[in-house]
């Protein structure tokens, strides 16, 4: 109890400290690493709501991209439609995901393991081939551009800019936080305990009268509506949304950094991502392989480090 | 084999690259179409021996996330290669032309994959139900340790069968090289295509796996001339409503 206790306290400490060296990021970094910081996060978010699926209820999606993707084109079409407020902007993606995660999960969820996989992931794609196809309302491959950033409502008399230096990275830094201490909240909370205990023996929380179905379905909707905040952010920060948003490759890149950083910590997640894409986008300048690089880095991972990295620091 | 392997479809895109390089350098298909399936079964199996065979204890979620590391590092390969631009490779020697079929006119090269796509089915099912390597498969999926139990070399059998499947993805990317554009990311296309058939068909079935050729093959030309725009989503449509109706495909066993 104490030992648990304290290891807590060592984790929180652990946390601020992480957050706050993330929070002076602008003071000293260059543009571009301030640029990729950004990507991190926000994509940090989107996996960190994958690890609330996979993790702690234990449903492996390989579709999860389509809601951070239908997020992210909720955010454009509205901020193109002049409506202009950080807080509906935001929260219009994570509404629209939640929407379309309703039947998809009502669906997807009636099967599991390998169809459940397979079955996120057609939907996905059917998500995807609808914004490519879609042209009057997506248009198409070229996507929507020219996304303007919100201004932030009640800070005007500051006068501070979402294109300002760092401004943004502070917003989705703030937003990941927020992200973070909610899903700890509700993993810790008896919803989450009830999801871990289907997760481990689904038999016998029915036998226990917990309407399983439901609770799954409730962890379906929630991470996607996370997701689709992530993709308002994207939208956001991009000033961008293109049809790849939702290609099976993105949730592909976010099952890893949950897997690279570690499962059922929402830590490990944040770390993957960092990992993810600082290989993605830092190694891509400096070398022409990097796919080739990314690629072996996850293999290894897979065969030498199953935990996770989260997991090689738990077992020191 | 209860194997989720993502990079599938680069074995597909390899075959193919193989194909485009033989028939570069030579100028002959049929060298091809026997050398590219035999260096991909190759391939397989050393895969399979050096990484896959740690991963069947793991499940499905390390299968996908060591797989989807491969289909990057083949992707990136073949880009190193061969760079980003699409190629092609032109139909052997006396399979140009058009042929008068039933009143409909067919190029020869399509009638000539029709027969492969024939034949290998055949070959498929027939080995699976008949064959001694087919029983022995079917036991070793069922149950590894009593098959095992019973002498029979399962981790051998795996390796063979998943070079096997490789060598078969080879044969089928040589086989599309002369009718599809070779590019790095045709891969993904033939991969969530092929999940697509295998999970409407049911995991784990042969006949399950061609019926939903089938359907899909059929659902894609019918959709293509309806609503050109939306052919992938009826497919994907058809396969959620089978999966909704029958969660393990419509021939396949309860998961």
């Amino acid at each position: 109890m104490i030992l648990g206790r304290l290891t807590s306290a060592r984790n929180a400490a652990l946390l601020a400290v992480l957050a706050l060296g993330l929070a002076s990021v602008p003071l000293w970094a260059p543009r571009f690493w301030i640029y990729i910081a950004t990507q991190a996060l926000i994509f940090a978010v989107f996996a960190m709501s994958l690890d609330l699926l996979l993790g702690y209820a234990g449903l492996p999606s390989l579709g999860h991209a389509a809601f951070y993707g239908v997020g992210a084109y909720a955010c454009a079409l509205l901020a193109l439609r002049q409506v202009d407020g950080l807080f509906p902007l935001l929260l219009v993606g994570g509404v629209a995901a939640a929407i379309v995660a309703i039947p998809i999960g009502a669906l997807s969820l009636r099967t599991s393991g390998v169809y459940f996989l397979m079955l996120t992931l057609a939907f996905a794609q059917m998500l995807w081939g609808l914004a490519v196809n879609w042209v009057s309302l997506t248009r198409g491959t070229d996507g929507l551009i020219g996304i303007p950033r919100p201004t932030l409502v009640g800070l005007d008399t500051l006068e501070i800019s979402l294109y300002e230096r760092g401004a943004f990275f502070v917003l989705c830094l703030v937003v990941a936080v927020l992200t973070f201490a909610v899903l700890q909240v509700l993993a810790r909370s008896p919803f989450g305990k009830t999801l871990e205990g289907i997760r481990e023996n689904e038999t016998r929380m029915r036998a226990l009268g917990v309407p399983t179905f439901r609770y799954r379905f409730a962890a379906f909707v929630v991470a996607a509506a996370i997701a689709g905040v992530a993709g308002s952010l994207a939208a956001m920060s991009n000033g961008y949304a293109t049809p790849d948003l939702l290609y099976w490759t993105a949730s592909g890149f976010g099952l890893v950094a949950v897997v690279v950083g570690g499962t059922r910590s929402l830590i490990g997640p944040v770390l993957g991502a960092f990992v993810v894409l600082v290989a993605q986008l830092g190694l891509s300048t400096y070398v022409d392989r990097w796919e080739l690089i990314l690629g072996a880095l996850f293999i290894a991972f897979v065969l030498f480090v199953p935990g996770g990295l989260v997991g090689l620091v738990r077992r020191t | 084999m209860d194997v989720l392997n993502l990079a599938h479809g680069s074995f597909y895109m390899v075959g193919a690259y193989i194909a485009y390089s033989v028939v570069v350098a030579t100028n002959n298909f049929w060298l091809a179409i026997v050398v590219a399936p035999l260096l991909l079964a190759m391939l397989g199996a050393a895969l399979e021996v050096v990484f896959f065979r740690r991963l069947y204890r793991h499940g499905h979620l390390a299968q996908v996330l060591l797989t989807f590391g491969f289909t990057l590092v083949f992707v990136d390969l073949v880009r190193a290669q061969f760079g980003p631009t699409t190629r092609s490779v032109p139909p052997p020697p006396g399979l140009g032309s058009a042929v008068e079929l039933f009143g409909a006119t067919f190029s020869s090269y399509s009638l000539f994959v029709l027969g492969v796509a024939i034949a290998v089915g055949a070959f498929l099912l027939l080995g699976w139900r008949l064959s001694r390597v087919g029983a022995v498969l079917r036991a070793g999926v069922e149950d590894k340790e009593m098959a095992g139990l019973l002498g029979v070399d399962v981790p051998r059998v795996f390796t063979f069968t998943f070079a096997f499947g490789a060598g078969l993805a080879g044969l089928a990317g040589v086989v599309a090289a002369p009718e599809f554009a070779i590019y790095p990311g045709m891969d993904a296309s033939v991969l969530i295509l092929a999940l697509v058939v295998v999970v409407l068909g049911g995991l784990g079935s042969i006949e399950g796996a061609i019926l939903g050729a089938l359907i899909v093959g059929l659902g894609y030309v019918i959709g293509t001339t309806l609503f050109p725009q939306f052919a992938i989503g009826l497919i994907f449509a058809v396969m959620a409503a089978v999966l909704v109706l029958r969660p393990s495909g419509l021939l396949g066993r309860r998961s």
